[in-house]
């Protein structure tokens, strides 16, 4: 009976469903930034091919 | 032999007078003996109606028949049964059952083997799961974890070499399906018996909740019901799926502490604590982060070098709330009233073992490995605050966010699109060509040649040496296996047992030339108990 009260606390007291995430602006970040236009250039040879329907289907059996 | 003697002066740490006594100076902290066990995702793919545990038991088949087969081999190194006599999962830390509690089963009639290299590949839960040797520190975890990736990924190649045309077996090392179905990485430390139960729960629980901004591998979403349309991105797999904060359960209902009782050891003097909060890992630096600054946090409890502990309100809306908050600015609020940040409570933990080192504390860490943990903890910890996409080369949520957020802005797609989900799950797909954080610039920690060797060798400091190397040498005679026991068939009329209730018994500078020396199992059982008499 706790835990439900835990998870309600939890839904209501949230506010920062869109909270933004620090940008990154410094020479490092800049670095980081440029090697991931050249990630992003090259990620749609990998991504699966039918997305929706391979997130679909994943589906597992619950373990531990 | 390997467990009639003391082990205490090897366990404990030699310089006591110039080490921390504690509070009390009751209990000296030990050997943080730990290890990993990861249940992988397993999807069989050209097949209607695809079993898991059929799928795990081809996965885990293939490999072995493989070794089998490779030139230079015995073929007989691997057949082995899990010896199930000493298992007891349902036994409680707290020393009851709780109603209603349901202890794990053993499932004994799956797919179950031991490898050269000490560890166990099974089939738990529709799952394949593979739980490393012990280890004497998280550097050498982080060596076996890698391996075992590289164990699944000649899994999948030798099993799909044998599956027909069209179908393929796909692993992926990550905790949840994006449904509700998750399953786990669990986490291993041998604790002294003597350190109450009651104090590990109190003294381990913040560093669960908030060690998560480190070692999260980050999630699409939210599978709570409630919030579901709430969250874009989450720190963790698993956060969504913890509902206790003490609890025996694995499988539902998961407790931040699990109280499952089986040392594994000897009980009189260790009880080895089962972590199963945390998520797999695909950074190596997270892995050595997860199990360090835990083995060292456990080491801290010990010697009770805590003075400050943080006793939060609501653990369990704790962690979630974490594990939501990608600015790491949220307060959690605490029994006393007050609130503190994650951040502000991994500072704290990282000042104190800090004093902890000054005064000799990370021997039981592995000393030179204890202070690399240091260093790389205050280094993640200040890169976290200072600009988070620069842990990018180490942290795996914030590697997969700047991923798929970035992909996300280049394709002006919304959270909830399939694209950023099927980029997630590929986050952890290890089949090289397609594994999306092999691509992101993780930094590694440990060589290829490591990697390799700890495929099929064993650790030499631990009693997972002696476990490896009789399954090496003497494979056709060994019939069972244990973490605490192998049994030899010899062709006497009885099986012969050798316990190994000490995890620091059994190493190479132990047994290694004992068993150099030793041409049969026989012989070596009678090496052994000759020096048992002297």
């Amino acid at each position: 009976m706790q835990e439900q009260e835990h998870v309600r606390r939890t839904t209501t007291d949230r506010t920062d469903a869109e909270i933004e995430t620090p940008v990154a602006n410094t020479e490092a970040g800049d670095r980081l930034k440029a090697e991931l236009d050249d990630l992003l250039d090259e990620i749609d040879e990998v991504l699966e091919t039918n997305a929706e329907d391979f997130v679909r289907s994943f589906v597992q059996k619950g373990g531990q | 032999m390997l467990s009639s003697e003391s082990a205490r002066a090897n366990t404990s740490k030699h310089n006591s007078h110039a080490r921390p006594t504690g509070r009390y100076g009751a209990v000296v902290s030990i050997a943080k003996i730990c290890g990993i066990e990861t249940e992988y995702g397993i999807v069989w793919r050209g097949v209607d109606e695809p079993n898991p545990i059929t799928a795990s038991s081809i996965l885990i088949n293939s490999y072995v028949s493989s070794l089998q087969a490779a030139p230079g081999r015995s073929g007989s190194g691997l057949r082995f049964e899990w010896d199930f006599e000493s298992e007891q999962p349902g036994t409680d830390a707290r020393g009851f059952s709780p109603l209603g509690a349901l202890p794990p089963e053993v499932e004994s009639h799956l797919v179950n083997t031991v490898l050269t290299n000490g560890a166990r590949y099974y089939v738990d839960h529709a799952h394949p799961e593979m739980s490393s040797p012990e280890c004497t520190n998280a550097r050498d975890v982080v060596v076996f974890d890698r391996a075992a990736d590289v164990i699944v990924q000649r899994s999948m190649l030798a099993a799909n070499r044998i599956l027909p045309e069209g179908q393929e077996i796909v692993i992926y090392k990550n905790n949840s399906d994006g449904k509700g179905n998750s399953y786990g990485c669990h986490e291993n430390y041998l604790v002294d018996r003597n350190l109450p139960f009651g104090e590990i729960v109190f003294g381990i629980t913040p560093h669960f909740i908030t060690r998560q901004i480190f070692c999260g591998a980050g999630k699409v979403g939210s599978e709570l019901a409630a919030d579901t349309d709430e969250v874009s991105f989450q720190i963790t797999q698993r956060a969504d799926f913890f509902e206790e904060e003490v609890g025996l359960e694995t499988t539902l209902k998961r407790p931040i502490i699990n109280t499952r009782d089986e040392p594994h050891a000897d009980p009189i003097r260790y009880r080895r604590l089962h972590v199963i909060i945390g998520d797999a890992n695909m950074s190596e630096a997270a892995t050595f982060l997860k199990v360090g600054t835990t083995a060292v946090m456990l080491a801290m409890l010990e010697d009770r070098f805590l003075p400050k502990n943080f006793l939060f309100a609501a653990p369990v809306a704790a962690l979630r709330k974490v594990s939501r908050d990608l600015s790491l600015q949220t307060p959690l609020r605490l029994v006393d009233g007050t609130t503190v940040r994650a951040i502000e409570v991994q500072w704290e933990y990282l000042h104190q073992a800090v004093r902890y080192a000054e005064q000799g504390g990370l021997e039981v860490v592995g000393e030179e490995v204890g202070r690399q943990i240091l260093l790389e903890w205050e280094s993640v910890l200040s890169d976290l605050e200072r600009d988070l996409f620069t842990t990018a080369d180490r942290v795996d949520w914030v590697a997969k966010l700047r991923l798929i957020d970035g992909y996300r802005e280049r394709h002006d797609l919304r959270w909830n699109d399939s694209r950023l989900a099927a980029l997630d799950l590929q986050y952890h797909d290890l089949r090289p060509q397609r594994c999306l954080a092999a691509r992101v610039g993780l930094r590694g920690m440990c060589t290829e040649d490591e990697v390799l060797e700890g495929t099929h060798r064993p650790p030499t400091d631990t009693r997972a040496y002696f476990r490896g190397a009789c399954l090496e040498k003497f494979g056709s005679e060994v019939i069972a296996a244990n973490w605490d026991s192998l049994v030899f068939d010899i062709g006497e009329e009885s099986l012969r047992r050798v316990p190994m209730m000490e995890p620091l018994r059994g190493t190479v500078a132990h047994v290694g030339e004992i068993l150099s020396r030793s041409g049969s199992a026989a012989e070596l059982l009678d090496h052994l108990a000759s020096v048992r008499e002297t």
